[in-house]
Parts: structure tokens; sequence; C-alpha cells
């Protein structure tokens, strides 16, 4: 049983009306593993995510959670499910304990058992001084902070979380992933959608590179980052009359390029070299606005990988 | 479908009552104050220049049809405005089905949620219409089972509606052309006997006159057997249409 995955999914593939949102996609996804769906707005994420939570009906190919066939186990799966939606759909009336409590008792946890795990739970998202407060009265952070909270309340073998940092400020969405990362060291699984490269790159193991209803790519961040982008990255900022020139002066000493316009994004074979040449260049009278030498990373898969110039 | 309702069904209605329970004082005050704003212009007003109807007082003979309306009014605007707030700006609905309670139950909790609305502002009303010496049949006791079917039978529609609205202000229609109408044709304030035979049938259609119809004879002391075609229509409205909301909703929020 320790081998058996969390998730499967075989050729899943979601229709509506006129398209597919997601389009004969395989994946599993081990015990333990923080795992992360990234790509853009659109991409199928989202859809992926609503069919592992039972919320959205396969339309064909197969789909196991814990085990458990996602047509026709759906409140068994649910009930050992934790789900952070995008959105904090809280009862912003009442307060923390209550929203907790009526959470719990969707679960049949007896409020007995209820009361010490709540306090557990606020205590674990330091919202332990706000128990009785109303949550309309809370920040953004914080909102989030209990939404995660309820979607432990039945202390769920798998957790999964739809953008859960987005709308956030830079400081709540760090409190929100040390919580995350704190909940991984724990051994909880996760499943968690996202479209900050940063947010992937911090807390998954792995990762599917999503676009238009496919998984593109898989595998652990830095791995990706290897073998799509290498180390190195140049930004350079040419002119666009001057851009071929300055491609075919460098080309042996690159691996490719990403055309983003009125700059290229440049895999170099070796950056130092290449910043040499480039300053030999500048004695040729060309003027290179913006120059910068930086590592590799997902955001250079990404765009490698869905992107647009791609060579 | 039926196997997939549960007790849960209970929870979300209990949600629904705790967080009522937070303003229920405010709650109540408004809405019995307002039947008995149309008993007093109405009953205690206009009743002057009425002629007797069934050989009783004006006022007497519109008490009972208010109680009916009220509970008409109490569910259609929990079963519209009230849950189209839970469903699209609170998403309380998003949030309970991803736990083992389902649609299904949660559309269910709302409908009985919508019933308890009605139930508790009919009998309010029940109650002082008591005290103002306007009930004359212990057979009024029965009144609460009967704004249980109305009640029903109302938030069917009502959620139905919900279902299918593209936005809030629709909800305008659904009052100015449903429920209005059924509140001023259903022989609240006169009786149906002496209309067209067409808005007579429009009436016999609406749950509201069936409502009205059982209220007024148990609270008037008229009960006769034929009483229970009413109480079997409401029954049927309630069985074959309460599916439909479910449906509806299914649609909305999963299959779009």
């Amino acid at each position: 049983m320790e081998n058996q995955p969390i998730i499967e999914a075989v050729q899943l593939l979601k229709k509506y009306k006129d398209f597919n949102a997601v389009n004969n996609i395989n994946f599993k996804i081990n015990p333990g593993e923080c795992c992360g769906f990234v790509g853009p707005n659109g991409a199928g994420k989202t859809t992926t995510v609503k069919m592992i939570s039972c919320f959205s009906p396969v339309s064909s190919g197969k789909l196991y959670v814990m085990g458990m066939d996602v047509r026709y186990q759906e409140r068994d799966i649910k009930k050992k499910l934790g789900i952070v939606h995008q959105e904090n759909n809280l009862d912003l009336d009442l307060s923390l304990k209550q929203n907790l409590l009526i959470y719990a008792s969707y679960f049949d946890i007896p409020k007995q058992s209820a009361i010490p795990r709540i306090k557990e739970l606020l205590h674990f998202l330091n919202l332990e001084d706000k128990e009785n407060e109303r949550v309309e009265n809370l920040s953004g952070g914080m909102k989030r902070k209990l939404t995660i909270a309820r979607s432990l309340i039945n202390n769920p073998e798998l957790l999964i979380l739809d953008e859960p940092t987005t709308g956030l400020d830079p400081g709540a969405r760090h409190l929100v992933w040390e919580r995350l990362i704190k909940l991984k060291k724990s051994g909880k699984t996760l499943l968690l959608t996202t479209h900050y490269l940063e947010e992937a790159n911090r807390l998954c193991d792995r990762l599917f590179i999503m676009n238009q209803g496919k998984i593109l790519e898989e595998g652990a961040p830095k791995e990706l980052v290897n073998k799509y982008a290498g180390h190195e990255v140049l930004e350079l900022e040419v002119p666009i009359n001057q851009k071929d020139s300055v491609l075919m002066y460098i080309q042996r000493n690159i691996h490719g390029y990403i055309d983003m316009g009125n700059r290229l994004h440049i895999f170099p074979v070796e950056g130092r070299k290449l910043l040499a040449s480039l300053q030999q260049l500048q004695q040729h009278d060309m003027y290179f606005t913006h120059q910068y030498l930086r590592p590799a990373n997902l955001e250079d898969v990404f765009f490698k990988l869905t992107g647009k110039g791609l060579e | 479908m039926i196997p997939r309702i549960s007790y849960r069904v209970f929870k979300v209605f209990h949600r629904n009552f705790i967080v009522f329970k937070k303003n229920w004082i405010s709650n109540i005050t408004f809405n019995f104050i307002e039947p008995l704003l149309y008993l007093w212009a109405l009953g205690y007003g206009l009743g002057v220049f009425v002629e007797k109807i069934d050989g009783m007082p004006y006022l007497n003979w519109l008490a009972p049809g208010l109680t009916a309306s009220s509970a008409m009014w109490a569910s259609s605007f929990e079963c519209t405005y009230d849950s189209y707030m839970r469903m699209s700006y609170q998403r309380i609905y998003h949030a309970i089905i991803a736990t083992p309670v389902n649609l299904e139950e949660v559309i269910l909790g709302e409908m009985i949620f919508g019933t308890f609305k009605s139930l508790l502002y009919g009998s309010v009303f029940m109650v002082v219409l008591f005290f103002l010496g306007l009930v004359s049949s212990p057979w009024a006791l029965l009144v609460p089972l009967v704004l249980v079917l109305a009640g029903l039978a109302i938030s069917e529609m009502a959620i139905s509606w919900t279902g299918i609205v593209p936005n809030i202000d629709s909800f305008n229609f659904f009052f100015t052309l449903v429920i209005t109408p059924m509140f001023l044709i259903s022989g609240v304030f006169f009786p149906v006997n002496d209309l067209s035979i067409y808005i007579k049938a429009i009436a016999w259609l609406t749950p509201l006159y069936h409502s009205v119809e059982i209220i007024r004879a148990l609270v008037l002391d008229m009960v006769k057997p034929q009483l229970f075609y009413h109480v079997l229509w409401l029954l049927s409205f309630i069985i074959l249409f309460y599916k439909i909301p479910i449906m509806l909703m299914h649609r909305r929020l999963i299959d779009k």
C-alpha cells in the first residue's frame, strides 16, 4: 500500500461544450510529495483540481484519488480531502471558532473532538488570539490562513490548494508559504496550482507545467531549469534593427534564445565569455540599454516550453 | 438521485440557522410588521367600507390569508436574495460541497431553511392574530403544518429562479411577475370565486391559493372534507417539482 499513488490520472479529459479544458493528461502523485500545477490562466490547472476534488465530473479517462474512483466514491474521497479554494469562502458573520465548528460538522466530527482540534489549528496558523473575532474583521492574509486551517479540520491525507497566495501582499504570502512548508515537512501530501513561479519553486518537489489543457513537462524545479535553461540567462535589450546582427555575432556562444520583443533572453554556453564578447561589440558602436546576467529560473523554462519566438 | 440525499441536509440547515440566530430579533420584527400593516390598513381601514364575506367581518376574513402570504414572502426572499448571496458572493455552496456534503443536500437544506422561515413568520403572525381575537377555532393549531407545505412549495419556486438568474437584479422579475401577482390573486384580499374563470384558473395553479384556502378554513372554523384536495394539491406540487431546483443548480454550478 505504501507505493500506491495518492492521485493517479490516466488519459484524463474534461470537455466543455466546444473545447477540451483538460486534454488527455496522465500523472501520478505519491504520498508525502508536494506537487504543483503551473501554467497560465486557462491552462487547465483549476479544472484538473476540480476533478480531483470531485467537484467537476470527469468527461473521460480514469482518475483515482487515494485509490478510489472519483466517479463512484465521491463522499469517501471528500472525507479525506482538504481543499483551499481560490477565494476565501468563509462565513463572514461568524467567529473563527464558529466557522471551524460548522465546517467540522460537515465531516461528522463531534463537537468534543472538534474543539481541541480547532485550538490546535488556530495555534498552528497563529490565529489563536482571534478565536472569537468576526471573520469579517480579519485581514486578507488572516482570512487565507483561516481557510487553510479550515481545510485541515478533518486531518486530510491530501491537501489541495488552488492559487493559495493569489491576491495576498508579499508579507502575507511569505507567512502562508512558511506554514505550507511546515505542513509539507510533517509529511502531508500537498497539491497546489499557481502561476507564481517563485511559489512553485519554493514549495514543490515536483511540477507539472500545463498549457492549453496539456501537461508539457514534469520534474523537479531544479531539473527542469537545468534541462531547459541551463545555469545562466543573459537578458539583453537590443534595438530591433540590430537584433539579427547581434545574434549572428554571438551564435557560437549560445545554446538558444527567446525573443521577447525588444529584449532577448539568451542562454549562454558560458556567461562570462559571452559578456566579454558583447563588450567587444559595444566598441563597434553598438549600445545595449539593458544587460543582465542572472541564474536561470523556472520562468525561463516556462517561456521556453510555452513561449513565443522560441528557437 | 434519491440515494445521494442523506441526513447531511440538516447540517446545511443548521449552518443557516446559526447565522440566522446572530440577528434573529431584527429578522423577526421586520417580517411580521409588514403583514400587520396590511391588516391594519385593509382590515381596520378599508374593512369599514366592505360588506361581510362568508358571513363575517372583512377583518376576520382577511387575517388568515395574510398568514399564508407572510409565509410566502418569507421563503421567497430567503430562497432568492439570501440564497443568491450565499451562492455567488460568499461562495458558501462551494465551501460546503468540498466536504462530504453534496450539492443536492445543499439545495435541499436551503429549501428546508426557507420553509423554516415560512413556518416561523407565519406562526408569529398567528400568535398576533390570536391576541387580537381573530382566531375562532382550535383547528388553527394545525396551521403550522400548512405553513410547512406552503413554505416548501414556494421555496422550490424561488430557488429554481435562483438557479437560472444571471445576476441579483433579475430577482425583480420574479417578484414583479410571479410573487406579487400571486399575492394579489390567490384569495388573500378577496374571494377568488367571484373572478372570471381565467383568473380563477391561474389562481388555482398557485400554491398560495391552496394555502390560503386551508388556513382560512382552519382559523375560521370552516373545516370541510374538500380541504383535503388542497392538501393533496400542495403535496403533489412539492413532490413533482422538488428535483427542478436541484437540476438547475447542478447545471449552474457544476456542468456549466
